[in-house]
C-alpha cells in the first residue's frame, strides 16, 4: 500500500554566521521565506515547514502551490527524506521517484550509455534491473551514435533528451517534481509531455510543486497551500 | 499501522550497513572521480605514478645522504613509507570535503551517507594501487626478506582502509558544521609529513622513540612498510592499530547516532 503520512512535520535550518542579535525571541514575518526564529538552543533558524499534516494514499495528485520560500521544495525534499524531521514525522511507503533534479548523479565526461547507468543507479536501480530500459532510452532520446559519446559533446538540449529519457524511464510509484519538465524542441517535447504522462500515470501518487495554479487544477485533484512555511489549506480540486 | 519507530543509534547503523552493503554505489563513484579528472589523457592515472616516482627518485638519494643512510636499504624504506603516507594524507584531506562535496546528492535523495566515505575510501585505495607499481619496481631491485610476515601488508592496508571509515564519518561531519576544519586539517597534514617517520626512521630517535610511537599515523605506515622493510611490524604497532580502530569506530557510531540528521541541514 503506498501512502505518504505527515504528522507534525517540522523542518528547521539553523542559519550560522548570521547576524542573530538583532532578532527578537518572536517569530518575525518577512513577506516572503520560512519564519525566523530562535531554537531551545537559542540559535536562530528558518522554520520552513512548521506542524505540517495530512495523509496521501494511492490515486492522488497532490499539487503544491505557495509563495517563494513557503517551503514547496522543501516538503518535497522531506518527502524524499533527504531532510529528516526536526520534529514530527513523515512516512513514505513506495517506490520513490525524486524529480527535483533530473541530471543529478551524471558526469559530462562519461558517454551517454555510461550516463545511463550512471543515473539509474542514483535512482535506487541495480544494473540487472537498467539493462532491460536502455533501448527504450537510447531510442526515445533519438541521440543516435552520439549515445556512445562522452556527454560534453552534447549540446544542453541533448543532456536533458538524456536525462528525461532515464529519469521517465523508472517505475515509481511515488513521483516527487519541481515544476512540470519539459524539454527539447517543439516535436521532441510533445512525445516528451507524452511520456511523462504514462509515467504520471502509472505512479500512484503524484507531488507537483509550481506557480503555476492552471497547471496544478488541470493536473492535480488535491490543492496544498503552503505559506510562510505553514499549510494553509488542502482542498480538493 | 504505528510501529515503533527505530532510535537514532538504530538509524545510524543501519546506514552504515546499508553504506558498505551498496557495493553497486560506492565503487562506481569512486572510479568515476579518478576518470573525471584524468580523461583524456594518454597515461590517465598512471600521471600519479609518473609523479609519486619521480618525488621518490628525487628525495631518495638527497634524503639517504642527508641521514646518512645507506642507499640500498634506505630507498625501499622511503618507497614504502612515501606511498602509503600519500595513501593516508589524501584520505585524511578528502574525508574532510567528502559530505561538503557530496551535498547535491545528499540534498535531494536518500543515500546512506557512509556512501560518499566509501567513495573517498576507494577512490584512494585505486590511487594507491597505481602508486604501488613504484614499490614493486624498487623492491625487484632491492628484494624483501621473503616469507610469511608478507602477508601483514595487504593486512595493513586493508586496515587503513577500516579506519578510513570511521575517521571519515567523523571529520566530514564536523567539516561540514564547522568550514574552518578542512583548512586546520590540511595545515595539520602537512606538519605531520616531516613529524612523522615517513623520511627518516623512528629508530634515529634514539631514546626519544616514544615521539614517534604516540603519533598514531606512525603506527598505520609500520603495519604496511614493516612487513616489507623489518620483517614485520611490532606488537606495539599491531595492537596501536587495533585500538583506535575499536575506539574510532566507538566514538563514531556515538557522534553518527547524535548528529546523522543534521548532515543534510549543514552541507
Amino acid at each position: 500500500m503506498t501512502c505518504v503520512i505527515a504528522k507534525n512535520l517540522v523542518i528547521e535550518f539553523p542559519i550560522y554566521g548570521g547576524k542573530s542579535r538583532s532578532l527578537k525571541n518572536t517569530f518575525i514575518r518577512a513577506a516572503t521565506g520560512g519564519l525566523l526564529a530562535r531554537d531551545a538552543a537559542d540559535r536562530v533558524v528558518i522554520r520552513a515547514l512548521s506542524n505540517i499534516n495530512f495523509d496521501f494514499r494511492e490515486g492522488d495528485r497532490v499539487g503544491i502551490v505557495g509563495h517563494n520560500g513557503s517551503g514547496k521544495s522543501t516538503l518535497l525534499r522531506a518527502i524524499a527524506g533527504a531532510y529528516e524531521p526536526v520534529s514530527g514525522t513523515i512516512d513514505v511507503i513506495g517506490r520513490l521517484a525524486t524529480m527535483l533534479s533530473i541530471t543529478l548523479g551524471m558526469d559530462t565526461e562519461s558517454t551517454g550509455y555510461e550516463n545511463i547507468f550512471l543515473r539509474a543507479t542514483v535512482m535506487g536501480l541495480r544494473a540487472r534491473e537498467i539493462e532491460p530500459l536502455v533501448d527504450d532510452i537510447c531510442e526515445f532520446a533519438e541521440l543516435g551514435d552520439y549515445i556512445h559519446m562522452p556527454m560534453r559533446t552534447y549540446s544542453s538540449g541533448m543532456s536533458m533528451r538524456l536525462a528525461f529519457a532515464i529519469s521517465t524511464s523508472i517505475p515509481a510509484d511515488i513521483v516527487l517534481m519541481d515544476e512540470w519538465m519539459s524539454v527539447g524542441d517543439a516535436e521532441f517535447a510533445h512525445k516528451a509531455q507524452a511520456r511523462l504522462r504514462v509515467m504520471l500515470d502509472k505512479a500512484r501518487i503524484l507531488f507537483l510543486a509550481s506557480h503555476d495554479e492552471q497547471l496544478i487544477r488541470r493536473n492535480c485533484n488535491k490543492i496544498m497551500h503552503l505559506d510562510h512555511g505553514e499549510m494553509a489549506s488542502l482542498d480538493r480540486v | 499501522m504505528q510501529t515503533a519507530r527505530p532510535g537514532n543509534f538504530a538509524l545510524a547503523l543501519k546506514d552504515l550497513k546499508d553504506g558498505v552493503s551498496s557495493i553497486h554505489i560506492w565503487p562506481m563513484l569512486g572510479w568515476q572521480e579518478i576518470r573525471q579528472r584524468y580523461r583524456r589523457s594518454v597515461m590517465g592515472p598512471f600521471w600519479l605514478t609518473i609523479s609519486t616516482g619521480a618525488m621518490i627518485a628525487g628525495m631518495g638519494p638527497l634524503y639517504g645522504r642527508l641521514f646518512g643512510q645507506d642507499i640500498g636499504s634506505y630507498f625501499p624504506y622511503l618507497a614504502i613509507s612515501f606511498v602509503v603516507w600519500l595513501l593516508m594524507a589524501n584520505l585524511i584531506n578528502d574525508c574532510s570535503n567528502a559530505f561538503i562535496a557530496a551535498e547535491g546528492f545528499i540534498k535531494q535523495i536518500k543515500l546512506p551517507l557512509t556512501i560518499h566515505i566509501l567513495r573517498v575510501v576507494w577512490k584512494n585505495l585505486i590511487i594507491f594501487a597505481h602508486n604501488l607499481v613504484i614499490v614493486v619496481l624498487v623492491f625487484l631491485f632491492y628484494p624483501p626478506e621473503m616469507g610469511w610476515h608478507l602477508l601483514q601488508l595487504p593486512l595493513g592496508v586493508l586496515m587503513i582502509a577500516v579506519n578510513g571509515l570511521w575517521f571519515g564519518v567523523l571529520v566530514g561531519l564536523f567539516c561540514a558544521r564547522f568550514r574552518d576544519i578542512p583548512q586546520i586539517i590540511a595545515s595539520v597534514v602537512q606538519v605531520a609529513f616531516f613529524l612523522t617517520p615517513v623520511m627518516w626512521k623512528a629508530d634515529m630517535l634514539g631514546k626519544h622513540i616514544w615521539a614517534a610511537q604516540i603519533n598514531p599515523l606512525y603506527h598505520f605506515i609500520e603495519i604496511v612498510r614493516a612487513p616489507l622493510v623489518a620483517g614485520g611490524a611490532s606488537l606495539l604497532s599491531w595492537g596501536a592499530v587495533l585500538l583506535i580502530t575499536l575506539t574510532g569506530y566507538a566514538v563514531m557510531i556515538m557522534v553518527f547516532s547524535r548528529f546523522r540528521a543534521r548532515i543534510a541541514y549543514w552541507v
